[in-house]
C-alpha cells in the first residue's frame, strides 16, 4: 500500500439480500482510507444488510465486493463491526473492561497473550469513550448509554481499518454523542475508514458520501449534495424543513406508513 | 469424625461416589457455563436423552454403554443441525420432536428386551453408589479433555456467548465453535450418565452454573462458584441419601436445584434492596 488513500471498499454492480433474495440492487461506490460513508434510509431500506454484507457476515447477491482487498469476511484483523442490538448485554457475567478486551482479540487469536500495548489501547479506549471509572462493574448494571459508549470503546480498541457502525448513536445521549465524534473523527485521522447506518441527517451531512437508500440506491455523493428536501423525500416519505435554517442539517425526517409522500415546512414567527 | 465424614472414610463406595460426582461437578461447572451463557438448555436437555437408545443399543449388543452413549450422542448432534437448517419451524420444535423421538425409541429398544428392564432406571438416575475406580479415572481424563478444550476455546466461547456475529466478524466462524460446544456438552453427557444418570447429568449441567451466574460478574468466577456449587451438592447429596436412605443421584440434584433456587430468591431480595444494601460498585470483583 504505496497509496495514501487506499481502496477499502470497492462495489461493482453490487446486490445485497438474504436468502439469494436482493434487497438493494445496482450498488456502485469505492471508500477510500481516510474517508467516511454514511447510509440513510428507513427501517428495511437495506442499510444493515448491506453493513452484514460488507463484514462477511450475509453474503453477497450478485455482483463484485472486495472489501480490504479481500472477498468479505476475509480481514477479520482489519474490521471493526458494531451490530444494532446486543441481546446478550443483560446476562453475561462480564465486566465492561472484558467486553472492550475482546476488541483486541482477533490480534491475539487463541493463544495470543495480552500485552503491554493490548493493554495500554483497552485503556485508552476507555478514556476516550469516558467509561474508565466504569471498567470493573459488571455490563448488566450499567445503563443503555453506558453500554453503548463501552461497546463503542470495544470498536476504538480493535484499531480497524475499516469501522462498520450501524445506528452508534442509538441511545447516547449528548455527552456521549460528543465522545463518539470527536472518536471516530480521531479514526479517520489515523487512516481508518468508516461507514455507518444513521437516521440522523445532521449527522450525516458531516460525512465525507452518503448513501441514500430505500431498497434501490437513491442518491450516492457528498452529503451537502445528496439531502435534498427532493431525495430525502424519495428515501423516507415525509420531511420536515426549516427554511429558515442554511445548512442540510435543516431536514428532519419521518417514514410514511401510507398516504403520499409529504413536505412539512416549519411555521414560525418573524423575528 | 462423626457423622458428616465418616459415611466417606467408612464406605469405599461413599468415597468414589463423592470423587466421581466431585468430577462430574467440574466437567458439569465448565460446560454448563455456556449452556446457561447461550441459553442451550434445551440441545443439553435433548441431548441428555438422546443418548438412551444408544446406551440401550450397546447392552443389547453387549457393547461398553459409553460407546452407545456417544453414538446416540453424535446422532442427535447430527439430527438437531440438519432439522435446523431445513425447515422454517423454530429449532425448539425440531429439538423437541428429535428428543421424545429418541427417548421413545429408547424405551422401546428397553421393553424390547426381557433381560434389563431394571436398567432403565440405571440409565436414567445414574448408579452413583455403584462408581468403581475405572469410573472415576474416565471422569478425570473427561475433566481434564473439556477443561483443555474450554481453555483453547476461551476467546470464541466467550465472543459466542456475547454475539455470534462478533464471533464471526472476529475471524471466530460461529458455526465451528457451535459444533464444538456442542461437542463438549456431548463428552459431558457421556462421560457423566453412569454416575449421576442421563436425566439427572442434564441438572448438573443448569443447577450450579444457573446459580453461578447470578452470582459472579466474570465467566472464570461463575464457573468456580458452579464447580464449588455441583461440588457441594454432591457432598451434601451423598450425605442425606446415606442417612435417609434415599436414591443418591436424585438426591443430588435436588440439592444443587434447592441452592439454585435459594441463590435466585437471594439475589433477588439484594436486587431490590436499597442502594446502600446492594453495593454496585466493581471493587469485589477487583482482581
Amino acid at each position: 500500500m504505496t497509496g495514501s488513500t487506499p481502496d477499502v471498499i470497492v462495489a461493482r454492480g453490487l446486490a445485497v439480500g438474504h436468502g439469494g433474495v436482493p434487497v438493494v440492487p445496482d450498488i456502485e461506490l469505492t471508500v477510500r482510507a481516510r474517508s467516511s460513508l454514511a447510509l440513510v434510509g428507513t427501517n428495511g431500506s437495506g442499510k444493515s444488510t448491506l453493513l452484514k454484507t460488507m463484514v462477511g457476515l450475509v453474503p453477497i447477491v450478485a455482483g463484485e465486493l472486495r472489501v480490504l482487498g479481500e472477498r468479505p469476511g476475509g480481514a477479520p484483523r482489519q474490521i471493526a463491526y458494531l451490530a444494532q442490538f446486543h441481546a446478550a448485554g443483560f446476562i453475561l457475567p462480564l465486566r465492561a473492561i472484558e467486553v472492550v478486551r475482546m476488541g483486541r482479540y482477533p490480534n491475539l487469536g487463541l493463544f495470543g497473550r495480552m500485552r503491554t500495548e493490548d493493554h495500554d489501547l483497552v485503556a485508552w479506549a476507555l478514556e476516550t469513550m469516558d467509561v474508565a471509572d466504569l471498567a470493573r462493574l459488571p455490563l448488566r448494571s450499567l445503563s443503555g448509554g453506558q453500554q453503548q459508549r463501552v461497546y463503542l470503546a470495544q470498536v476504538l480498541a480493535r484499531r480497524a481499518d475499516l469501522v462498520v457502525l450501524d445506528e452508534p448513536t442509538a441511545g447516547l445521549d449528548a455527552g456521549g454523542r460528543e465522545r463518539y465524534l470527536e472518536a471516530f473523527a480521531g479514526e479517520l485521522a489515523r487512516g481508518a475508514a468508516i461507514v455507518t447506518a444513521t437516521h440522523d441527517i445532521a449527522e450525516a451531512v458531516e460525512y465525507d458520501q452518503v448513501l441514500l437508500l430505500a431498497r434501490r440506491v437513491v442518491a450516492l455523493g457528498p452529503g451537502a449534495e445528496v439531502l435534498t428536501a427532493d431525495r430525502l423525500l424519495d428515501t423516507f416519505g415525509i420531511v420536515i424543513r426549516d427554511p429558515h435554517a442554511h445548512h442540510a442539517g435543516r431536514f428532519v425526517v419521518a417514514e410514511r406508513a401510507h398516504g403520499a409522500p409529504q413536505v412539512i415546512d416549519i411555521e414560525r414567527p418573524p423575528d | 469424625m462423626g457423622p458428616l465424614f465418616d459415611p466417606f472414610l467408612d464406605n469405599e463406595f461413599m468415597l468414589r461416589a463423592l470423587l466421581a460426582g466431585i468430577l462430574v461437578s467440574i466437567s458439569c461447572a465448565i460446560v454448563g457455563t455456556f449452556v446457561v451463557l447461550r441459553g442451550l438448555a434445551f440441545i443439553g436437555d435433548a441431548l441428555a436423552h438422546g443418548v438412551l437408545p444408544g446406551i440401550a443399543g450397546a447392552a443389547l449388543l453387549g457393547l461398553p454403554g459409553i460407546l452407545g452413549a456417544a453414538v446416540g450422542a453424535l446422532a442427535m448432534i447430527a439430527g438437531v443441525s440438519l432439522v435446523t437448517r431445513l425447515t422454517r419451524l423454530s429449532s425448539d420444535t425440531a429439538i423437541g420432536l428429535l428428543f421424545v423421538s429418541m427417548l421413545a425409541l429408547g424405551v422401546v429398544i428397553v421393553s424390547g428386551s426381557s433381560s434389563f428392564a431394571g436398567d432403565l432406571v440405571g440409565i436414567l438416575f445414574g448408579q452413583i453408589l455403584g462408581t468403581s475406580v475405572e469410573d472415576v479415572l474416565v471422569q478425570a481424563v473427561a475433566v481434564v479433555v473439556i477443561a483443555v478444550i474450554a481453555a483453547i476455546c476461551a476467546r470464541p466461547f466467550l465472543l459466542l456467548s456475547f454475539d455470534p456475529e462478533q464471533a464471526d466478524v472476529a475471524g471466530f466462524p460461529s458455526r465451528r465453535y457451535h459444533a464444538i460446544m456442542l461437542l463438549l456438552i456431548a463428552l459431558t453427557v457421556i462421560v457423566s450418565f453412569q454416575t449421576v444418570g442421563t436425566l439427572l447429568v442434564f441438572g448438573m449441567l443448569l443447577a450450579p452454573a444457573g446459580a453461578g451466574a447470578l452470582l459472579a460478574h466474570r465467566i472464570e468466577r461463575m464457573m468456580a462458584w458452579a464447580a464449588a456449587i455441583g461440588a457441594l451438592s454432591t457432598y451434601l447429596g451423598l450425605l442425606l441419601s446415606y442417612h435417609l436412605d434415599v436414591a443418591a443421584a436424585a438426591t443430588i440434584v435436588l440439592v444443587a436445584a434447592a441452592i439454585f433456587f435459594v441463590v435466585l430468591a437471594v439475589t433477588n431480595l439484594r436486587d431490590q434492596a436499597p442502594a446502600w444494601a446492594a453495593p454496585r460498585s466493581g471493587e469485589r470483583d477487583r482482581p
